[in-house]
């Protein structure tokens, strides 16, 4: 028998639901407000909420002091680079797991997702140490590669879990069919995959973007994405709030730009193999 | 060229062996039908004939080379699946020629062989089309034509009719039949349907847990089947076995009569077994009695087009004595 659900209830469910993503939206609207506060309002006790003078000052302080376009190249480069690199890395790897499973396979998987567990700064100085070793330090290139490091448990998982949802008897037609590993991958499982891939390449994307723990550490002012950017406007003192908050706006316009137009997919990204 | 050889091919999954020693001959051209209850091992060893699955120990020849340890995309064989296996994302077209794309052949010869193809099969309005656009039937012809554009030494079927309804199923079996007839090359066709089995062989392998029960032509298993499994597995209705007393008559541990090789009554005979009709199912050629004999059990009986006796009705029933197969305990088929 379904469950009825009431209008009552739907009511309730609806403006819980609205209340949710109010408070946790909350935080990046007061962000985008105060950056078109002046710093005087944006410091003021009670704090004003829309009914103040809005005014671009701080963009274009914001834009004078510091070359936006530079922080934002190198944000692609090393979101776009990492993502893309662990793709590579990562399809045959879940390929082979979900095909090809041994008895340690679902270890393997386990133990690749234990080491998102792990504080990152517990890492930081082995790291630090060898991108001395390498020369690395403050590149956008060794930046790519750790962030790759970094999310590619989750990028595996994810294709795994896609991966899983193909017939293994396509590509077992394809091997009867005469193609060798790299044409099955290529021609059979990667197009049968893409809407997968896709969820996958965005939600890493969106990651490596927002990633600041080792976009912090590891750059100083060549590599330095838009983590940094908005860092070198937070002064201990307090007193640039609105400033911060322009920096912060132009940081996660584009991803918030890019996460809106690809809502659907994202969605399904992370819900998809939950149900069967 | 087509032949196949199995020299003492075995398969273990883990500790579980689900194909023991097994030897078998596939001469070029034949269409030979492995067919058993399932999980019997048919599957598995055209899967390990095919490649996709690899061998414990033992060895497998094509075409007098030993095929054993190499992939599967380099064996020439081609398979039709039971599921059809299409590639989803592809046009009809580009899944009958993706074999060939992958055996790197000219673009231009490849258009020509598709289209061949595609005109055998009847899929030339269908080849813009993607296969979830097809119905079932479609799907498998498409299927076949992935397989036989490559022409390879031998095709592989596990299976390939029973996702389709009755009427198609018999179609394509009959299309199935007719393509052997034109390309004369070697079939293995996986089935657990003994009428399949016995419309489309040559040879029929008869397995049961792995092992081969007995080898032969469509008649020789049904009228000289080596043991009581083969004789049960082959023809319908199933043949009727009778133990006791009736079977020591005939020196036997039991006997098997098969339903057509019964003379049936509705008058008393002098050496008749009596009866009494439980069900009668009458499909207009013939009729099916399910008789309740006594002490010789309930037999299946067939009688040729409309026979008169209804559920409840005496009747008397007499084994053909030339047709009465024999069996010891152990269930081996004893010599006349």
């Amino acid at each position: 028998m379904a469950r009825k659900i009431t209008n009552n209830r739907k009511i309730i469910n609806t403006a819980a639901a609205w209340g949710i993503g109010l408070l946790i939206f909350f935080p990046i609207l007061w962000t985008i407000l105060t950056s078109f506060k002046t710093e005087a309002t944006a410091i003021a006790d009670p704090p004003v909420f829309l009914f103040f003078d809005w005014t671009m000052e701080n963009y274009s302080v914001v834009q004078e002091r510091s070359n936006y376009g530079r922080f934002l190249w190198n944000s692609i480069f090393i979101a776009g680079g990492s993502t893309i690199l662990g793709i590579i890395v990562a399809i045959p790897a879940a390929w082979s797991m979900a095909f090809v499973p041994s008895k340690r396979t679902k270890d393997i998987l386990l133990w690749m997702l234990s080491t998102k567990m792990l504080p990152a700064v517990g890492v930081l100085y082995p790291i630090y140490l060898l991108f001395i070793k390498f020369g690395l330090l403050d590149s956008v290139l060794g930046l790519t590669i750790v962030l790759m490091l970094i999310n590619l448990p989750i990028i595996v998982w994810m294709l795994y879990t896609y991966f899983r949802e193909i017939p293994g008897e396509i590509l077992e037609a394809s091997r009867m069919d005469g193609a060798s590993l790299k044409s099955e991958i290529l021609y059979v499982l990667t197009p049968m995959a893409v809407p997968g891939i896709a969820s996958t390449l965005l939600l890493n994307f969106i990651l490596a973007w927002n990633e600041a723990f080792w976009t912090l550490n590891l750059t100083a002012a060549k590599a330095a994405p838009l983590t940094a950017f908005i860092a070198s406007y937070s002064s201990p003192e307090g007193l640039f709030y609105a400033k911060l908050s322009a920096a912060s706006t132009m940081a996660i316009a584009p991803i918030l730009v890019l996460g809106w137009f690809s809502q659907k997919q994202l969605v399904r990204g992370l819900t998809f193999g939950a149900v069967k | 060229m087509g032949t196949i050889t199995l020299k003492q091919v075995t398969k273990s999954f883990g500790d579980t062996q689900v194909i023991p020693p097994l030897d078998l001959q596939i001469n070029d051209g034949e269409f030979v039908v492995f067919v058993g209850p399932s999980g019997c091992g048919k599957s598995t060893l055209l899967r390990l004939i095919a490649g996709l699955e690899d061998v414990t120990s033992g060895h497998i020849e094509i075409d007098g080379a030993d095929a054993t340890n190499i992939p599967p995309s380099k064996r020439g064989l081609s398979m039709v699946f039971q599921s059809y296996a299409l590639y989803p994302h592809m046009s009809v077209r580009k899944n009958i020629a993706f074999p060939l794309k992958m055996a790197g052949i000219e673009p231009e010869i490849a258009k020509k062989k598709v289209e061949d193809a595609a005109q055998v099969l009847n899929l030339t309005d269908y080849l813009e089309r993607r296969p979830g656009q097809l119905s079932g039937g479609q799907r498998q012809r498409v299927a076949i034509g992935r397989a036989i554009v490559r022409e390879p030494e031998a095709f592989l079927f596990d299976e390939p009719l029973s996702n389709l309804d009755a009427a198609l199923r018999v179609n394509m079996r009959l299309e199935i039949s007719e393509l052997h007839q034109e390309l004369a090359t070697t079939m293995i066709y996986v089935t657990h349907d003994q009428v399949e089995a016995m419309t489309m062989a040559d040879k029929i392998v008869v397995l049961q847990a792995g092992v081969i029960e007995q080898v032969g032509s469509p008649l020789e298993l049904y009228s000289s089947p080596a043991n009581r499994f083969v004789a049960g597995f082959i023809g319908s209705p199933k043949m009727n076995f009778i133990e006791g007393e009736t079977a020591a008559k005939y020196d036997a541990h039991a006997i098997g009569v098969r339903p057509e090789h019964f003379i049936l009554s509705n008058k008393q005979t002098k050496d008749g077994w009596e009866g009494k009709v439980e069900v009668s199912e009458h499909l207009g050629s013939d009729t099916f009695f399910h008789i309740n004999a006594g002490k010789q059990g309930v037999l299946t009986v067939r009688a040729i087009g409309e026979y008169a006796l209804r559920h409840g009705d005496a009747c008397w029933v007499k084994p053909d004595e030339d047709r009465i197969h024999r069996f010891d305990a152990a269930g081996l088929t004893l010599g006349s």
